[in-house]
């Protein structure tokens, strides 16, 4: 498909609404589409993405398809790939950027290989050369200890961008572009699975993915008992509580706090880690903290290699002087 | 009737090795296998042979355990075989070593499946440590055709209906299928089993299946690769730690807590 050409995005709008994912993806393509001097579109699937279209020429966007039908009301893997599919067949285009969040990490891989053509996975960067048309794209690879450069030799060229690696860029409400309905046929009976409960076990408070400031903890801590101090010193601060892999895998707290390349992405202002020990697979979560800091006994640890402020020493004694020092600062 | 189970595993170079140790060979593009440190079977796709097993535990089930490379520690693989899965398939041949193309490495386990007769359920790994590109269980399923569940924490079977707890950010989602079907699990699956005695025993005896790209069905047009490496590199890291210290580890704290004020972090 010589004639492939321009940057299609791919996301819903569960709530009418245009979804950060959304936003970070159309900065990555509007930068990719002023190189390439070629038009950035993006397809919202669901039953009625009502302002998002519009929301989304104003985040720079030339052409917004409003991809319709009722059956798309809930996400569906099966639905949302002949959604996907029957716009890419009717744009054409020589680039798709699609989100690595939870839908995406299964869209992307089956939007390729439905199309027959290659996915540049969970990148971290992309770039286009304006004379080829090539889109490169750096990823990481090996859970983060090394940086893969990549591309794709058909296309369209897929590329699924870890969140929270784009800046959205500002609404500009005096942008113009299209609004296109884009209705689609979905034969409800062709999806092949079925959700037939939904269990939440959200955590208390803030959110871990949205707070300012997370405290995490690790192996290290030897047990599912310290975590209690760790929230203490998260309420104290109004952020929320995180863990590694270890200490998820351990059982001593629910899946739902891991973060890392495996779990949740993070970008808090601040990020307190308590014997974590720093594992590229970790860093991959949070590596877009503002400022980490590390407390482990271990001067070795990886983790000191990331921090801004390190304290070598035992959390046991660390983190009660910490939580005690703060609430009188935070409370004076 | 006896259920067809198939779990994808491949030999990884151990992730828990030191960081220290961890290097790239920049004009090969390749990582360099760390001498002294044996490979490892992918830790999620343990997480996949412990669920097939969780399944045979419950009913009459037969487990195949496929993997592609350019060559194998054969002690390493077995070791799904020893946990109790019943036969090994190895895709090895040294036109196999394109790792970096999932829709190459497609095509080599999905003529393997083929040419074995398919399978009711084919368990996977959410990922590979190595590449991290998540990719390979989600083509085998769109090249065969086949339901698609993605992140399960347990796979349960049902007559012919497959029944996994799926994982999403706020909590799990229960996901049937009819089989066919393809699940891939993650690590929140729970510890895999350790290999028995008896297991590492009845593994010494098994022989693997090696089969070469000669004797598999493969489409040559499918085979050019969709994905080109055209660098690989350790990323810098530039930050500097300010190693905070105090009389002792409580003033350390102290010190640390007046510092993110001063910084106005809190």
């Amino acid at each position: 498909m010589a004639d492939a050409t321009g940057i299609l995005v791919f996301d819903d709008a569960p709530q009418g609404e245009l979804a950060a994912t959304a936003q970070e993806l159309l900065a990555a393509g509007r930068t990719l589409a002023d190189t390439l001097g070629q038009e950035l579109a993006i397809g919202l699937i669901g039953a009625d993405p009502a302002a998002a279209p519009q929301q989304a020429i104003a985040h720079g966007a030339d052409k917004a398809y409003a991809v319709t039908n009722p059956a798309l009301a809930g996400y569906h893997p099966d639905l949302y790939l002949s959604a996907m599919q029957a716009l890419a067949d009717e744009v054409n285009p020589g680039i798709i950027l699609i989100a690595r969040n939870n839908e995406g990490r299964e869209l992307a891989p089956r939007l390729a290989f439905r199309l027959g053509v290659g996915l540049a996975q969970d990148c971290l960067e992309v770039s286009a050369d304006a004379s080829t048309g090539r889109l490169l794209a750096n990823r990481p690879v090996y859970g983060g200890s090394a940086v893969a450069v990549v591309s794709c030799n058909q296309t369209p060229q897929i590329a699924a961008i870890r969140p929270k690696t784009y800046e959205p860029r500002d609404a500009d409400p005096s942008r113009s572009g299209q609004v296109m309905a884009f209705p689609v046929d979905i034969d409800p009976t062709s999806a092949k699975t079925r959700v037939i409960d939904v269990v939440k076990e959200e955590a208390e408070g803030i959110k871990l993915e949205d707070a300012r400031i997370v405290v995490s903890g690790g192996r290290g801590l030897g047990g599912p008992e310290p975590f209690s101090q760790l929230e203490e010193l998260a309420n104290l601060l109004g952020g929320a509580v995180g863990a590694s892999r270890a200490a998820v895998d351990s059982g001593w707290v629910p899946s739902n706090y891991q973060v890392g390349l495996t779990g949740k992405t993070i970008t808090p202002d601040l990020y307190i880690t308590v014997a974590i020990s720093g594992a590229s697979q970790h860093m991959a979560g949070c590596s877009g903290s503002k400022a980490i800091v590390a407390i482990n006994k271990d001067a070795d640890a990886n983790i000191f290699k990331d921090a801004r402020y390190g304290v070598v020493g035992d959390w046991e004694r660390v983190l009660p002087a910490l939580t005690e020092t703060i609430r009188e600062l935070t409370q004076s | 009737m006896s259920l067809n189970i198939c779990v994808l595993a491949k030999q990884v170079v151990d992730p828990e090795m030191p960081a220290a140790a961890f290097r790239i060979d920049p004009d090969a593009r390749e990582v360099v296998p760390p001498p002294n440190i044996p490979p490892v079977v992918n830790g999620f796709d343990e997480n996949a042979v412990e669920a097939a097993l969780q399944i045979k535990d419950a009913q009459e089930a037969n487990i195949t355990v496929i993997s592609s490379g350019t060559s194998f520690a054969l002690d390493v693989m077995k070791k799904p075989l020893s946990m109790g899965a019943d036969a090994l398939v190895l895709l090895q041949d040294d036109a196999f070593a394109n790792s970096v193309d999932s829709f190459f490495t497609v095509q080599l386990i999905t003529a393997a499946i083929n040419k074995l007769g398919g399978f009711d359920l084919i368990i996977c790994g959410r990922q590979a440590s190595d590449w991290d590109n998540a990719q390979v269980p989600l083509g085998v399923a769109e090249t065969l055709g086949m339901a698609c569940i993605t992140l399960g924490k347990k796979v349960d079977v049902q007559q012919s209906t497959v029944l996994v707890e799926r994982l999403v950010p706020d909590g799990y989602e229960v996901v049937a299928a009819d089989l066919p079907a393809l699940v891939t699990v993650s690590n929140e699956l729970g510890q895999p089993r350790y290999p028995t005695l008896r297991g590492i025993m009845a593994a010494t005896r098994k022989r693997p299946t090696v089969w070469t790209a000669a004797d598999l069905d493969l489409d040559q047009g499918q085979l050019e690769p969709r994905v080109i490496l055209h660098d690989l590199f350790v990323p810098l890291r530039e930050r500097e730690c300010e190693i905070i210290e105090g009389d002792d580890d409580a003033d350390s704290a102290r010190r640390l807590a007046l510092k993110l004020r001063e910084d106005r972090f809190i």
